[in-house]
């Protein structure tokens, strides 16, 4: 029978498709990963952080919610680890709890302006709310 | 020829024009842009967890409109495309992912057959380069945009993940820069033209954008630019929020005045 933390990896590792074990810990992802100033874990951290089970610390961190998806760390690995589709399943593992959206539509009118592209709404819903 | 085409939520609303130069100017080109029937929008940002299904049938459903109309799918916004096309890539890849969608489709009206990922996609660019030919673009231009110095932004979204675009090469593309010298222009290469403006989370984070839409505007504008042109609405947006020096235009737009269809 898996503990909560290894229950919370196998989902982690199943919903992303990311084989953590791939990386060599270059740190490449974090080199090329522009919003590593605002994040506290970085997307390295990420990798190494989810294979060894330190998964609340992910969860509970603003880290999850500053990934742009840009796959700049996807594309950029020499490995082919994907470390923003683990960042994806993490936010995701929150988010989909019951009232845990990050983002919810009532907060919207004070976030946005006349010109705020519908876009813009529309993929910040999908990531921050379920 | 005729293509399926799926504008998106934004070119109706704050986009028009992105869209409105795009089908004037495939019309001059010779290409009919057939308007999907009752598309939904794609929602936007695709989510990578192979275990979200139901917020990627939007895009399945365009797909399958354009497979039963036997014809590619073409689009112009950065975000659609990407996003139609990593769930395209998803349904080619990923088996287990088609099975859910393909029964959840199965519970539409007029269900039609399964979907396996047949349809061909292709931005618009794509389009221009590939199916029109920018040399038959440099003979329709009846306003060369001479000595015009101008910046291609391409962002993400064109360009990656690369291996599931396949757009152009990632790291040092070309398409855009061909096609600005097509009207008769001179690109501008600069090193941030492949780099995020912050996207969606100028919404969490508002800084943070404007942080990184200043490094690009700022690395165009530093190396000569006096235009920049992009294929996503919401970098034209984040570029000019955070107080680009140079304007940010859409490529149609561009397109539109070289080819006489849009004052400059």
């Amino acid at each position: 029978m898996l503990n909560k933390t290894e229950r919370q990896k196998e989902q982690i590792l199943r919903m992303s498709g990311v084989n953590p074990l791939k990386c060599m810990r270059c740190g490449k992802c974090s080199g090329t990963c522009p919003s590593y100033d605002e994040m506290e874990y970085h997307p390295h951290q990420f990798v190494y952080m989810v294979e060894t089970g330190d998964i609340e610390a992910l969860r509970n961190s603003d880290s999850i919610y500053k990934c742009l998806s840009c796959f700049a760390c996807v594309d950029r690995c020499p490995r082919g680890v994907e470390p923003a589709k683990l960042v994806e399943a993490l936010r995701l593992s929150v988010i989909r709890e019951k009232d845990a959206n990050h983002l919810t539509a009532n907060q919207i009118p004070a976030l946005i302006d006349d010109e705020i592209p519908q876009q813009a709404l529309m993929s910040a819903m999908r990531k921050y709310s379920k | 020829m005729k293509v399926s085409y799926f504008p998106g939520c934004t070119l109706r609303t704050k986009a028009k024009d992105l869209d409105f130069y795009a089908r004037k100017c495939a019309e001059i080109l010779g290409v009919e842009l057939c308007e999907i029937k009752d598309w939904q929008c794609c929602g936007a940002s695709f989510v990578s967890a192979k275990d979200e299904v139901a917020s990627k049938l939007s895009s399945v459903r365009a797909l399958v409109a354009a497979r039963d109309e036997e014809q590619p799918l073409v689009t112009v916004c950065s975000a659609c495309h990407n996003v139609i096309k990593q769930t395209n890539d998803a349904m080619q890849t990923d088996e287990e992912f088609a099975n859910k969608v393909n029964l959840y489709m199965a519970q539409d009206k007029d269900p039609s057959e399964p979907y396996h990922g047949e349809t061909q996609v292709y931005h618009y660019l794509e389009m221009l380069r590939d199916t029109v030919g920018f040399d038959k673009i440099r003979e329709a231009v009846k306003n060369p945009l001479t000595g015009k110095k101008i910046a291609a932004y391409y962002g993400c979204m064109l360009l990656r993940p690369g291996k599931v675009m396949n757009f152009d090469d990632p790291e040092n593309p070309t398409i855009i820069e061909n096609f600005i010298r097509a009207l008769g222009a001179e690109p501008v290469v600069y090193p941030a033209r492949n780099e995020c403006c912050g996207s969606y989370v100028v919404l969490e984070d508002a800084d943070s954008a404007k942080k990184k839409s200043n490094s690009v505007s700022d690395s165009a504008a530093n190396h000569g630019a006096e235009m920049i042109v992009t294929a996503c609405p919401l970098c034209k947006y984040n570029l000019e929020k955070s107080g680009s020096s140079i304007p940010v235009v859409y490529f149609t737009e561009l397109l539109a005045v070289a080819l006489g269809v849009k004052e400059d």
